[in-house]
């Protein structure tokens, strides 16, 4: 996965000073607060049965009754921490929590960058293939097919190293088994628990073939803190002991005979499949129309924050993007040699690298040396520092688009070249740019999207979480789409009436613009 | 000698070149209190350039200007500026006004904001003064009932009055005019050239870069003749045209005898 390999590629390069720094703040992190609270991350988003919010948005899933049986058991309170899949590990190495839980395979590769607790789950990954579709015993049998599975996994790898095989990898499981479903792939190989509730409900679909490989899940925490997995581990012996453990899979539907020989426990399980059942009735509800309106009006709480994120977080990085893009486009026109350095060299850096690397060199990178800082101040940063960039040239374009004559004419009347600037050419720059900065913004809006980067959760982090919980990618996509074009809008209307106003080079007698103008004459 | 008994305007030895070309080549004159001076020549004899040196709009390479009091020097050879010659000039430009060909009026405000701008960013002055003051030259150049129109909604004629009133908002005391009236339509050329005979007969100290040989000639103490960076010949405006000292000189005027 991408941003994930991004991420990694800075803890790499962070390395050398991992080793000082992590320990600091992780004493730091127990300091404050962490005897109290249990800190633990997940990607809540499409990952039932692992941790996910249930249809009336409570956070539910066995991972998530394991991580409070242990939190309870070490006298701790747990605080459910969201991030984006591709940024659970580097967050344990910025302490940003205390344990990552969320279907996470122990493997030695991993076991160099984080500590694993003991397994909690073992498994194995199932194929899953179109109804009908003649049985397969084995993975060489799919020499020559399509199959598909989801980025950084264990089937990912398994399936790359079979022959012959043509491998297309997802970042959602639902997209996999669609695309199964529709014939553009042969099968699916992914975790058996993920078959079991993503494909397992569905009539398009069924099981085929044997158990592929064995998985191991099992708790992250940071290098630095041995003492918490013998916490964890010795809190999740005891919830083996005393038959939590199997009851909670149980419930899920996920105890197999694998878990009960690994636990030398009894084949059956404990409890009915209650939550199972809930699941896939819910998976197979039927999607009418209104049925659809009513249930996005059990989110609206979801998008109403979504939609004060983003709008929050536009806002206040174009006012940094607009003074900092002014302030470089200044020095650049009319600085000294070293500044219009400095101003050249920050606008052809910043603007020539991609802003998710630059959110996550902030977020992720800097904790490295010593700076950490809050979601949404990194989010608001990166997005204005680099909108930043684009807005000096605007400026800068503006400034020079600007006759000559005019600071002329300003400085014959006895004007220092600064108040030349300042009441005669910069007020006439800034209505010259205000389309294209009016247009920046609109591209900022969209761009805010980035910031589920850094674990805050905008109006795209509620259209994942929506859609991943109704499995209608189509309406709620839609529906998502409509408010960004309806929250942009009115800034697009005030830009035009600004630029209505502030135009004063027309002949006709001047009018008073009204907000609407350019919507219907 | 006292401040008083020294001539308004007094340049001497003045050198500017931009790159090889040298444009003024060692130009010096002088002007009396209330003196209207114009300068005629051909194209590309260095008229404009000895104008935006005077008020160091172009920084001279060499030679003096002493201006309204002010004095602005650089020897010969000197390549880096000296830093006080910024503020020198800065202050010199307080009290020399100057009109351009292209008007330069400020868009986005209106006349009187034009007239105001300076008085209230420069002089401080409060906005009721300055305002007063505004309405005052617009009157003065006939543009009494202007002061809320942007500069696009007038005429040529129109724009270049009010940037005269604008520069005499700053109480100047010379003011010097780059080709007042070339961008004109030749019916608009009467309206602004008779605002400068008014400002004339007031006793305004004044420098004009014209191709109007008519009006150098009626209103004009002395005419300045230039050719290739040089001034040629430096005389009263009835004798240049009637008994030319220079043979260049009359082979640029016979056209206008």
């Amino acid at each position: 996965m991408k941003l994930r390999s991004l991420a990694t590629l800075l803890v790499t390069l962070f390395g050398f000073s991992q080793a000082f720094c992590a320990t600091k703040s992780s004493e730091k992190t127990d300091n404050k607060g962490a005897a109290s609270e249990l800190r633990w991350a997940a990607a809540v988003d499409s990952n039932a049965p692992f941790a996910f919010y249930d249809k009336n948005n409570r956070l539910t899933g066995f991972e998530f009754e394991i991580i409070e049986g242990i939190s309870r058991r070490m006298g701790r309170e747990p605080k459910f921490i969201q991030n984006s899949w591709d940024g659970l590990i580097p967050g344990l190495g910025r302490g940003l929590y205390d344990c990552v839980i969320c279907g996470i395979e122990i493997t030695a590769e991993k076991g160099q960058e984080v500590l694993f607790s003991n397994p909690y789950y073992i498994t194995f990954e199932q194929l899953v293939v179109a109804k009908g579709t003649p049985p397969v015993t084995s993975l060489a049998e799919l020499s020559g097919r399509k199959v598909g599975t989801l980025e950084q996994t264990a089937a990912l790898k398994m399936l790359q190293d079979t022959p012959n095989v043509v491998v297309k990898s997802y970042a959602e499981e639902m997209n996999a088994y669609h695309d199964v479903a529709n014939g553009r792939i042969y099968g699916a190989l992914l975790d058996f628990p993920i078959a079991k509730y993503y494909a397992g409900p569905d009539a398009a679909l069924e099981f085929t073939g044997p158990p592929f490989g064995k998985i191991t899940y099992g708790i992250a925490v940071s290098r630095s803190r041995p003492e918490l997995i013998q916490q964890i581990n010795a809190a999740l012996g005891e919830m083996v002991l005393s038959g939590e453990l199997r009851d909670i899979l149980s419930r899920w539907g996920l105890w197999t005979p694998t878990m009960a020989k690994a636990l030398n426990q009894p084949d059956e399980p404990s409890l009915p499949d209650t939550e199972f059942k809930a699941f896939a009735a819910q998976f197979n509800e039927a999607g009418g129309i209104v049925a659809k309106l009513q249930r996005y009006f059990v989110y609206w709480p979801v998008i109403l924050d979504g939609c004060i994120l983003t709008l929050e977080i536009s806002i206040l990085s174009m006012a940094i993007a607009i003074a900092l893009g002014f302030l470089l486009a200044l020095m650049r026109v009319y600085g000294p040699f070293p500044l219009k350095l400095i101003s050249i060299l920050y606008i052809e850096i910043v603007r020539g690298t991609p802003l998710l690397v630059q959110l996550l060199i902030l977020f992720y990178g800097l904790p490295y040396i010593g700076i950490k800082l809050e979601p949404f101040i990194a989010g608001m940063l990166g997005l204005g520092m680099n909108y930043a960039a684009y807005e000096a040239e605007n400026y800068r374009a503006g400034l020079l688009a600007i006759p000559k004559g005019q600071m002329e004419a300003a400085r014959a009347l006895g004007m220092t070249h600064r108040q030349g600037l300042r009441c005669v050419v910069v007020p006439q720059a800034f209505r010259l740019v205000l389309p294209p900065v009016t247009n920046d913004f609109i591209s900022l809006l969209k761009d805010s999207s980035l910031v589920s980067a850094v674990t805050l959760i905008d109006l795209t982090g509620a259209y994942t979480r929506i859609a991943t919980q109704t499995f209608d990618y189509f309406g709620t996509g839609l529906l998502i789409a409509a408010i960004y074009l309806l929250i942009g809008l009115p800034f697009v209307r005030l830009a035009g009436w600004l630029e209505k106003r502030l135009s004063s080079d027309h002949r006709t007698p001047k009018q008073k613009p009204s907000f609407w103008i350019g919507l219907g004459a | 000698m006292s401040e008083k008994d020294l001539p308004i305007v007094q340049v001497s030895a003045l050198r500017k070149s931009f790159g090889d070309v040298a444009v003024l080549k060692g130009v010096g004159f002088e002007m009396e209190q209330g003196d209207l001076v114009s300068i005629i020549g051909p194209s590309g004899c260095g008229k404009s350039t000895l104008l935006r040196c005077l008020n160091a709009l172009e920084v001279m390479d060499s030679g003096s200007i002493r201006m309204a009091g002010v004095t602005l020097e650089r020897s010969e050879g000197e390549t880096r500026l000296d830093p006080r010659f910024h503020d020198l000039a800065h202050e010199l430009r307080q009290r020399v006004g100057m009109v351009f060909q292209q008007f330069n009026l400020f868009p986005n405000k209106t006349i009187l904001e034009n007239v105001t701008l300076a008085p209230l960013v420069v002089n401080k002055e409060p906005r009721e003064v300055a305002e007063e003051n505004a309405l005052r030259q617009l009157e003065k150049v006939g543009l009494g009932g202007f002061a809320k129109r942007y500069p696009a909604q007038l005429s040529g004629g129109q724009q270049q009055r009010a940037a005269i009133a604008r520069s005499l908002a700053m109480n100047p005391q010379v003011m010097l005019y780059d080709e007042p009236t070339s961008a004109l339509d030749p019916m608009l050329v009467d309206e602004v050239l008779s605002v400068m005979k008014a400002l004339d007969a007031e006793g305004m100290t004044q420098i004009v870069v014209t191709h109007e040989i008519r009006f150098a000639r009626d209103a004009s103490d002395y005419i300045i003749y230039m050719e290739q960076g040089e001034i040629v010949e430096l005389s009263d405006q009835d004798e240049i045209f009637t008994n030319p000292k220079d043979e260049r000189t009359r082979r640029f005027l016979h056209r206008f005898a």
